[in-house]
This record gives structure tokens, C-alpha cells and sequence, in this order.
């Protein structure tokens, strides 16, 4: 493996994580915006705020940590995407801007029409954000990028497999969220909660499943150097995440029906595998390219001691970003961090 | 939709004008923010010490104060960080391209600090309630180094677009080498960081002082205004004495090596020995206008002898010469003014204090105290104005031309607009908030927090 492959493998797992937690804290806020007038949506609203407000900061780094791995190990895949997508890239700042924003201004605000203008704030652009960076992403996977960059501003992100792409963002965002507020609504004890988001996931899960057949559809129409590969190197982690969705969606059903306490222990690890193994089976499945089929990792990046300072600092984020992360969840978990 | 790619926006070719505009504003903005994340946490954690090891309540009450006003800076200023890094690709994409190699190696350190500082803020501001005393003031104390670490590496790789190198160009002025330990220790950032550093402490702890010096002059005499106005203005008089001297060393620094940078600040037309050192007035190409002259100052400033050679404009071909020479003097004398200001205002809290171990007892004391927050922001941004303004027309000095840099994008002027508005509304709002929590404390009600939408019937009112 090379330096270029290596950091290819580093902005990988910078996407996992920004994927799984980024997301799952999208999906809190989305889950927000669908619970319903003040006294109905009180009790899930409380309980998500609760589950966010120490950790989405945290979470939210890796998407900064994406983009300076972009920029200084691949700068010309990266400038070539921000001057082709930059319509649904500048929406999505706007939306990160307007959600980091309205989450910390609900806390804080006083009354229920400022709490209610920066909680919709909040729960409406924590739906449009994650919609506009599926658009990107699936717009890079359709191949709409051209290396040289300034590719159309609009056709290329306004076709079926990006919006579709978008949509599986938003859903699985959701189901993530979901899932996780099952264990943080089952600490506080609470049955009727951990069944209101377990129905949640199902639903969310049964979006995401959608998107993805029917992007499926378009990936073998539109981005066909992907299919192929997908059903061939990547079938296995294909066939690992339909696995542990299966898994998910048999706890799922048991816990609405609540006859399995135990076994919603094993959800959040197989959901997550869930989502994992998609995002690697699209990097296996688009490797040697950066951006399909128009910049090969190798092709894109940056001189090697650049490259190796790279990998040198995610070695050293390894060892301290990850330990103090397990921290800050592990004191979160406990409900030892908390207002 | 090949229609809508054709749509213009706007006139790409103002793209330049658009796109600085957008860049100086948001990062005017952000600059703020991010001076309350690097000096802030120390200033939390001085009156968090006091309040332990004293068992001084007035210090732990401002110690949660202040760190409860930090969730909010911290949020937004996460936010508006986030938006600078999409800039570089949104308006500098051929910047980015060129020298995202050497550019981006400064940033990818400042990953690892920003991460450990949001964790840490996150167990900080969150922890006051279950943590112990001790182990609550520990975990603050990653925030303080992170905070200082996290500027170390931006500046670094902003003193790097000022003097650019470690890295190595091929004939097509690709970067096919580069040399990752030059491009962080770049000769900018011997002065640029500490210079950035020490500001972030002075805004904060003027910043905050005035707060506390407002609430004094509408009567609020107590401990806790007293302990509150201190604390802050301590650390902030500390710093200045510092900065000017750091200061002063960048500005020779600036002379040697970015004369075109100089030549604009100060207003110089021709290079020459016994150079004039103008305070204030217009700049033209004939001359100061309206300036208080004083002779030989300026190569004594730069040389510490009159027969000191200073570079003017006339020997910088025009087309690399900085724009908005008025501009650029008079935010540069600003700076300095009000850091001197500022270095009086400490020298005359030493004094009384060395005297009458107090505050001076008249409220012009309080008034100056006032208004020092407002000022030491517009030295602030005064700086970035001399550092970045008079950079141009470069992005990377003596390599890129920011002209070649910017997106042919469509549209900047509209997200240019699209940004002041936004950043209008989050900075009011972000304002009314503080103000309210302040209110709040001082009626000594309960803060609204917990339920995010509380029933009709128990909304405060």
C-alpha cells in the first residue's frame, strides 16, 4: 500500500466516523423536527437534547478533519469537487452554520417562541445538511466530477443517484439516531420512549432500504465502474451490511413488540456495522479512484513528506483524539456530563 | 438541466472583489470567536482555582458563569470555523489546488488540537455538575493548551502565505516537493503566533473586564463585579506589555522581509535613509496628507539608527504594490495606538494597585475598563487588516496572486449577501442570549435550560 492509498484509507475512516456519530447527530435533529407540537414532542426532544448537547461538537470535528485530509493530501480532487459542487457544498455550510447555531441558541434562549424559532432552526437544517452532502457524495460516486474541476453547477448533482444518495443520508442519519436513543432512553428507563424510537428506526431503516435499492438501480445505470465492482470486490461487505441490517431489523421488531430487553444490547454495534461496511464497500468498490473515473488516488496527490505527515498525525490523533473521545462518551454514557 | 448551469448568477468576473469581501468578513467575524476559545478556558480556570482552593464562592460562581456563556461562543464559533474551511475550496479553489500540499500541513496538526479541545470543553462545561471539584479544574486544563496549540498551527500556516516556503515547484509551478517542518516553522511564524496569541488573551481579558466595568458603573459595587472585572483585566495587562514588544519585532520583521507590506503600512513613497514616521492621515502618492509627522522616527523604528535604509512604493513595481494605502496605515496606526492605550491602562491599574492595593476609585478608571473590550477587538481586526491587505495582491506571497486564486464560480456576490445576513442574525442573536443569561444571574433566576420546548404554561414570562 502507498502513502496515497494510506491516506485514502485515513480520509476513509475519517468519513466512517463523521458517518456514524456526524450523522447519528443529524438524525437526532431530525428526529427533533418530526416529534411533534411542544407538549407532545417534550419527552423525546429532552431526551435528544440530552444525548447531543456534550457530544456533537466532538462528532462534528471529523468533518473538518475530512476536509483538511482532502485538501492536503489530494488538493486537486479537492478543488476540483468544491468548483464543480459548490452550490450543495456552500448549502450544506449554510446548514451546519444554522444547526450548530440553533441547537446552542435553544438551550439557552428564553421563552417558548425563541426556543421554538431556534429549535425549528435546528431540526430543519439538521434534515438539509446531511440531504446536500449525500448530493455531493453521489454526485462524485456518478462520476460528475471532472478532474480538471468547474464540471456543471447544477446538472451534476441534480439527477437521480445524488438526490438519492441524499435521501439515504437523511434516513440513515435517522436510523443511527434512532438506535442509539433506544440505549440512551432504556438507561433513563424508560419503555414508552425506547418503543417510540424503536418504531422510528424501523421506519428510517425502511427509507434508507428504499434509497438504496432503488440507488442501486441508477448506480448500475449511471456509475457503472462502481456496480461492477461493488457486486464483485465489495460484494462481501455488501452482503455483511444487508447481514447486520437483517440483525437490526430482528431486534427491532422484538423490541417494539417488547419481548427482547437483552438483545437491543447488540443494536448499535450491527447498526453501525451496518452502515460501516456500505462506506468501505464504496471505497473498495471506487479504488484506484479518488474521484470516479477521473482522478486516481495516485493521480491527485499531494508530494510524499506531505503524505507522511498526514499519516503521522493521524497516528498521533489515534492516540490522543481517540482515547478522549472514549472518555467524553464513556462520562456521557454515565450521565455524568450534563447541565 | 443544462439551462439552469448556464444561469448567471452574477458576473463572474467581479468574483475577486466578492469573494475577499466574504473572506474578510467571515473571518473578521470568526477571529473574535476564536480569541474567546484560546484565552478564555485560562481565564475560566484562574477564577475556577481561586474558587477552590479559597473556597471563594464569588470565583466559582464567575467561573460558571463565564463557562456557560463558552458553550455558546464555542458553538458558534465551531460553526463559523467550519465555513473558513470551506472558503478555501469555495473561493480559493486554484489556491487550494496549487499549494493545499504545503498550505494544509499547518491545518492538519490544528485537527488534533481542535479535537482535543472540543472533547475537553464538552467535559468542562459539562462536568460541573457530577465531577468533582478537582478532577472538573483538571479536565479544563487540555482546553488552555489545545486552544494555544490550535492558533500555533493556523497562523503558522497563515505566516506561511505571508513567507512562503519549504517546498519545491516544477517548471509548471506544480509543488512536487515539499519539506513539512520549514512550511510550520515558516519566519512569519516566529512573530505572527505569539503576536496571535497574546491578542487572543487581550481581547478576552479586556473583553470581559468591560463587562464587568459596565456593571459597575450602574452601581453594581459587589464582590463578585469587583472579582469578575479583575481577574480578566489582570491577565489582560499582563499580556500588553508582551504584545508591544512582540509587536514590535513583527513590524521589523515585516520591513526586512515584506517591504511592499511596510512601505503600505507606513506610508512610505520613497526608499531612503532618515525615513518619517507618519501618525495617522491620508496616504497619496505625493505624500501623508494630514498626518502629525515626526522625523526619522520611522528608520530608528526599523534599524535603531536615522541612516536606516527603509524600502518605499516607488522602488515596488506597481503592479505588486498593496492597495488601500490609507486603509492599510491607519489600521496599522489604530493597532498600535490602542495597544498603547491599552499598555497606559495597565500601568495605571499597577500603579494604584501598588499604592492603595485597589482599583483607582475614579469611574474614569471604570469608563476606560469600558470600553478596552470594544477597543482591543478593533485592534484585532486592524491587525488582520495589515496582515492580509497589505499582503496583496498576493495569496501566497511573491508565488499566487489571490486574482489567480479566486473561483470562477457564479454567484459570490449573492453568497456574500447570503453570509451577512446569516452571520448577522446568528451574531445578534448569540449577543441577546449573553445578555439575557447575564440578566438571569444577576435576578438570580434559573436558567431555561433542560426541556427544549417547555408547555405554554411554564414558559417563563
Amino acid at each position: 500500500m502507498t502513502r496515497a492509498d494510506l491516506c485514502a484509507v485515513i480520509l476513509w475512516t475519517g468519513a466512517t466516523f463523521y458517518a456514524l456519530f456526524g450523522g447519528a447527530d443529524f438524525g437526532g435533529g431530525f428526529w427533533d423536527l418530526v416529534a411533534g407540537g411542544a407538549e407532545r414532542g417534550e419527552r423525546p426532544r429532552a431526551l435528544i437534547q440530552r444525548s447531543l448537547t456534550p457530544v456533537w461538537e466532538a462528532n462534528h470535528v471529523w468533518l473538518i478533519f475530512i476536509l483538511v485530509v482532502l485538501w492536503t493530501a489530494f488538493p486537486p480532487a479537492f478543488s476540483a469537487v468544491m468548483t464543480t459542487l459548490y452550490v450543495p457544498i456552500a448549502l450544506a455550510a449554510v446548514g451546519i452554520v444554522l444547526r450548530g447555531s440553533g441547537f446552542a441558541f435553544r438551550k439557552s434562549i428564553e421563552g417558548l417562541a425563541g426556543k421554538r424559532a431556534a429549535g425549528a432552526t435546528f431540526a430543519i437544517s439538521s434534515l438539509l445538511t446531511p440531504f446536500f452532502m449525500g448530493a455531493v457524495v453521489g454526485a462524485i460516486a456518478s462520476g460528475n466530477v471532472p478532474g480538471d474541476g468547474d464540471g456543471a453547477p447544477f446538472s451534476s448533482w441534480l439527477e437521480p443517484l445524488p438526490l438519492l444518495t441524499g435521501v439515504m443520508f437523511v434516513a440513515s442519519g435517522a436510523y443511527l439516531a434512532a438506535v442509539f436513543l433506544i440505549g440512551d432512553a432504556r438507561r433513563g428507563g424508560d419503555d414508552a420512549l425506547q418503543r417510540y424510537f424503536a418504531r422510528r428506526a424501523l421506519a428510517a431503516a425502511a427509507v434508507a432500504g428504499v434509497a438504496a435499492a432503488f440507488g442501486l438501480i441508477e448506480l448500475h445505470a449511471e456509475a457503472r465502474y462502481i456496480f461492477d465492482r461493488l457486486v464483485d470486490e465489495g460484494l462481501p461487505l455488501v452482503i455483511l451490511s444487508a447481514v447486520c441490517g437483517v440483525g437490526v431489523l430482528a431486534i427491532l421488531l422484538a423490541a417494539v413488540r417488547r419481548s427482547a430487553a437483552a438483545s437491543t444490547r447488540l443494536l448499535r454495534p450491527l447498526a453501525a456495522g451496518a452502515v460501516i461496511s456500505v462506506i468501505w464497500g464504496w471505497g473498495v468498490a471506487q479504488f484506484p479512484y479518488l474521484v470516479p473515473t477521473s482522478l486516481k488516488i495516485a493521480q491527485t496527490a499531494a508530494p510524499p513528506d506531505t503524505l507522511s505527515t498526514v499519516i503521522v498525525v493521524f497516528i498521533v490523533a489515534a492516540i490522543l483524539v481517540l482515547p478522549a473521545l472514549g472518555l467524553l462518551y464513556w462520562l456521557s454514557q454515565k450521565e455524568l456530563l450534563g447541565e | 438541466m443544462p439551462s439552469l448551469d448556464a444561469l448567471p448568477l452574477a458576473a463572474s468576473a467581479s468574483n475577486l472583489l466578492a469573494a475577499r469581501e466574504q473572506m474578510a468578513f467571515t473571518l473578521g467575524f470568526h477571529i473574535v470567536l476564536s480569541c474567546i476559545g484560546v484565552a478564555l478556558p485560562a481565564t475560566i480556570l484562574v477564577a475556577n482555582y481561586i474558587g477552590l482552593k479559597r473556597d471563594d464562592g464569588d470565583a466559582m460562581e464567575l467561573a460558571r458563569r463565564w463557562s456557560k456563556a463558552m458553550a455558546v461562543t464555542f458553538a458558534v464559533g465551531a460553526v463559523t470555523g467550519t465555513v473558513l474551511s470551506f472558503e478555501f475550496g469555495l473561493l480559493w479553489p486554484r489556491f487550494m489546488d496549487r499549494f493545499g500540499a504545503a498550505f494544509g500541513i499547518a491545518f492538519a496538526i490544528e485537527g488534533i488540537f481542535f479535537f482535543l479541545e472540543a472533547i475537553f470543553l464538552a467535559i468542562y462545561i459539562y462536568g460541573w455538575k457530577r465531577l468533582s471539584g478537582w478532577a472538573h479544574f483538571w479536565s479544563g486544563v487540555p482546553m488552555v493548551i489545545t486552544g494555544i496549540g490550535g492558533a500555533f498551527a493556523v497562523v503558522a500556516a497563515n505566516g506561511w502565505m505571508n513567507q512562503p516556503q519549504g517546498f519545491t515547484l516544477d517548471a509548471a509551478g506544480k509543488v512536487v516537493d515539499t519539506n513539512p517542518v520549514q512550511v510550520i516553522f515558516n519566519p512569519a511564524s516566529g512573530y505572527e503566533i505569539p503576536h496571535m496569541i497574546l491578542a487572543a488573551y487581550m481581547v478576552v481579558g479586556f473583553l470581559v473586564a468591560s463587562i464587568y466595568a459596565t456593571g459597575m458603573l450602574k452601581g453594581r459595587r459587589d464582590r463578585l463585579h469587583r472579582l469578575g472585572l479583575l481577574i480578566p483585566l489582570v491577565i489582560a495587562c499582563i499580556a500588553t506589555p508582551i504584545q508591544l514588544f512582540v509587536g514590535d519585532t513583527a513590524a521589523r520583521s515585516v520591513a526586512d522581509h515584506q517591504p511592499a507590506k511596510f512601505a503600505g503600512m507606513e506610508c512610505i513613497q520613497e526608499t531612503g535613509t532618515h525615513q518619517t514616521e507618519y501618525i495617522g492621515g491620508i496616504c497619496t502618492s505625493s505624500g501623508v496628507k494630514g498626518a502629525i509627522p515626526i522625523p526619522d522616527l520611522d528608520s530608528l523604528l526599523v534599524g535603531f539608527s536615522p541612516d536606516t535604509k527603509v524600502i518605499g512604493l516607488n522602488d515596488i513595481p506597481a503592479d505588486q504594490r498593496p492597495p488601500a494605502n490609507t486603509l492599510l496605515h491607519l489600521s496599522f496606526d489604530a493597532m498600535v495606538g490602542i495597544g498603547t492605550a491599552l499598555l497606559g491602562l495597565g500601568a495605571w491599574l499597577a500603579f494604584v494597585w501598588w499604592r492603595r492595593r485597589d482599583i483607582p476609585k475614579t469611574p474614569w478608571f471604570l469608563r476606560a475598563v469600558a470600553i478596552s473590550g470594544g477597543a482591543s477587538v478593533l485592534a484585532l481586526w486592524c491587525g488582520w487588516i495589515v496582515t492580509e491587505v497589505g499582503r496583496q495582491p498576493w495569496i501566497v506571497q511573491g508565488y499566487m496572486r489571490t486574482a489567480e486564486a479566486v473561483t470562477p464560480a457564479h454567484g459570490i456576490w449573492f453568497s456574500f449577501a447570503l453570509v451577512l445576513l446569516l452571520y448577522a442574525t446568528i451574531g445578534t442573536v448569540a449577543i441577546l442570549i449573553l445578555r439575557n443569561m447575564s440578566r438571569r444571574w444577576r435576578e438570580g433566576s434559573a436558567d431555561p435550560e433542560g426541556t427544549p420546548y417547555a408547555p405554554p404554561t411554564e414558559a417563563p414570562s
